[in-house]
């Protein structure tokens, strides 16, 4: 089956400076693939050069199957690409149904004074995240009310319920307690089972571990191992991202 | 026996914990909700000090003198909620008023003057929204030098001098009613119920919202945060130029040199209603009640002959003390 994301070779320099010197990446549906590499390694100039913010030198990127050069991240996610950053992107004077349809809100009528239907937004918003989050808060209530794990998993699930077939993930638990980190982690094997590829950024190789069906390792803006999650162990991946023998 | 009355127990607790008594205990309820509990305690104090305050003929000439400031609170209540401020609103005012006045003096007839009036308004709302949006200037700034355009281009405008406006149709606008209801804060309100329902059921309020909610994140969610905070201004100056229409109705005429007070009072009002200055909250109905609470303490204390000079202290300190209520916020 032809991966979600197939990056091979890509380049990228900033004047002198060589970020990426070769990049390797492939994420299949329904599966996690963890991103890993030390601070500097590349892996953000990598997400920036499939969410449209930089455009690669060299190197293709094919999204489902389809060479692509996406001019912004806005133009990404029109083609189907969300990205979880750390800030999250909620509002939070706006109720957890407001933020799930934030920009694509339901509306009867026309013109710039669209009737909103609430009704319709909020037992949708409801339905989608009731089934997908073990910590589900109510709809109706402002993001400013929720705890860190339930806007992390309020932004992961609105990301994956536009119809999109790759989320990133920068980091999805970095700032969170542990019972918290539980209720992502569960919603990230949750969305396994919805068909879509996650691509997660984390520094918790333990996590990874847990989570993840392949990881992908980079070193000095190259791709240097990739294994499936099954047949590694944390001491080999420590190891390749430190730059000792694979 | 003893279980039947246990039964009772059970439902009275079940009664309480659904009912108002939890509501009065949470301190945010009383933060969201200051100006119009405000309201009602400065009403009650009023209603006992003098029996004329709770009048139909009182209460509706308290909504007659309120009315040109709920326009203007409703206008800055939309420069507010995305985090900014209309300074400009002294200006604009006295300038479309102006407007009116040329146009209907000059023979344009009534509808065009009204939609003149609201044109020029609009105009500066759009010069202040461009400022803002495209050439990046603080909100403050750039509504502050608006103001002083504004006042200068009406003085020239107008060849410094004022005039009257005299028509019928004006005078019926000022005094006339629907039954008892007076078409004057009719339309006020009006135009805050149409702005409430902006902010509470349309796309493009919800999107004014995230705007001042979180500017980052509502681009990164594709809204056009330029173009969002464009139209509130436009929205805004639209609203002052309506408000300048009722100025020449209850006053007969434009003064070039008008200095307003109402460009305070009706960022107070927005304040007093619980819209955060930071702005992402639009609280319609509080800034409403914000313009009443005010209004209210003129009226109160013309009746009681209370000496007009400690009229602004009385509304300096209920300005503050609405600031304070509001950290309870939720």
């Amino acid at each position: 089956m032809t991966p979600v994301l197939d990056i091979r070779d890509v380049r990228k320099s900033f004047g002198a400076v060589e970020a990426l010197r070769g990049a390797e990446l492939l994420c299949p549906a329904g599966e996690v693939t963890a991103l890993v590499g030390d601070n500097g390694a590349g892996k953000s100039t990598l997400i920036r050069c499939i969410t449209g913010v930089h455009a690669p030198d060299s190197g293709s990127i094919s999204f489902r199957g389809e060479a692509v050069a996406f001019s912004s991240p806005t133009d990404a996610r029109a083609r189907g690409i969300e990205t979880v950053y750390q800030d999250l992107a909620l509002i939070e004077d706006l109720a957890v149904w407001q933020n799930m349809y934030l920009n694509r809100e339901l509306t009867r009528g026309f013109g710039p004074f669209r009737w909103l239907e609430r009704r319709r937004m909020i037992d949708e918003t409801q339905t989608r995240l009731g089934r997908l989050l073990v910590n589900m808060p109510p709809v109706r209530a402002k993001v400013r009310r929720l705890s860190g794990g339930q806007r992390q998993s309020i932004a992961i699930g609105r990301a994956a319920s536009w119809g999109s077939s790759l989320v990133i993930m920068d980091e999805p638990t970095a700032a969170l307690g542990l019972r918290e980190r539980g209720a992502v982690e569960t919603l990230i094997g949750n969305l396994r089972g919805e068909g879509i590829a996650q691509l997660i950024i984390s520094h918790d190789l333990e996590q990874v571990m847990r989570i993840s069906d392949s990881i992908w390792v980079m070193r000095g803006g190259r791709t240097i191992a990739n294994w499936r999650t099954k047949d590694v162990d944390r001491t080999r991946i420590v190891a390749a991202i430190a730059g000792g023998t694979v | 026996m003893a279980r039947r009355n246990y039964v009772s127990i059970v439902k009275t607790e079940t009664l309480k914990s659904t009912g108002i008594a939890p509501k009065l205990r949470d301190p945010g309820f009383w933060g969201d909700n200051a100006a119009v509990i405000g309201l009602i305690v400065i009403g009650a104090i009023f209603s006992m000090l003098t029996p004329y305050f709770l009048t139909w003929a009182n209460i509706s000439d308290l909504l007659v003198s309120a009315s040109i400031l709920l326009v203007l609170a409703t206008a800055q209540q939309f420069a507010i909620v995305t985090g900014g401020i209309d300074l400009s609103i002294a200006g604009n005012l006295p300038w479309a008023a102006v407007v009116f006045g040329l146009a209907y003096n000059g023979g344009l007839g009534m509808g065009v003057s009204i939609i003149a009036a609201i044109l020029a308004g609009t105009l500066v709302g759009a010069v202040n929204g461009l400022v803002i949006a495209k050439l990046k200037v603080n909100d403050f700034i750039a509504t502050l030098g608006m103001l002083g355009v504004m006042n200068g281009v009406a003085l020239i405008v107008s060849d410094g001098q004022s005039f009257s406006v005299n028509s019928h149709f004006l005078q019926a606008l000022a005094l006339g009613s629907i039954g008892p209801v007076r078409y004057f804060y009719l339309i006020a309100l009006l135009i805050a119920a149409g702005a409430h329902l902006v902010f509470t059921h349309t796309a493009f309020g919800t999107h004014v919202l995230a705007t001042g909610g979180n500017r980052e994140a509502a681009r990164n969610m594709g809204i056009p945060v330029s173009r969002m905070r464009i139209a509130v201004y436009i929205i805004d100056g639209a609203l002052v130029g309506l408000a300048a229409v009722l100025l020449v109705a209850r006053t007969g005429g434009s003064d070039p040199s008008l200095q307003t007070s109402e460009l305070l009072t009706s960022i107070a009002s927005v304040v007093l209603g619980g819209s955060s200055l930071f702005g992402g909250r639009a609280a319609v109905v509080g800034t409403v009640a914000g313009a009443l609470v005010l209004t209210t303490l003129l009226n109160g204390f013309t009746l009681l002959q209370v000496s007009e000079f400690y009229q602004p202290i009385a509304v300096g300190i209920v300005v503050i003390a609405a600031a304070v209520l509001s950290r309870l916020q939720r």
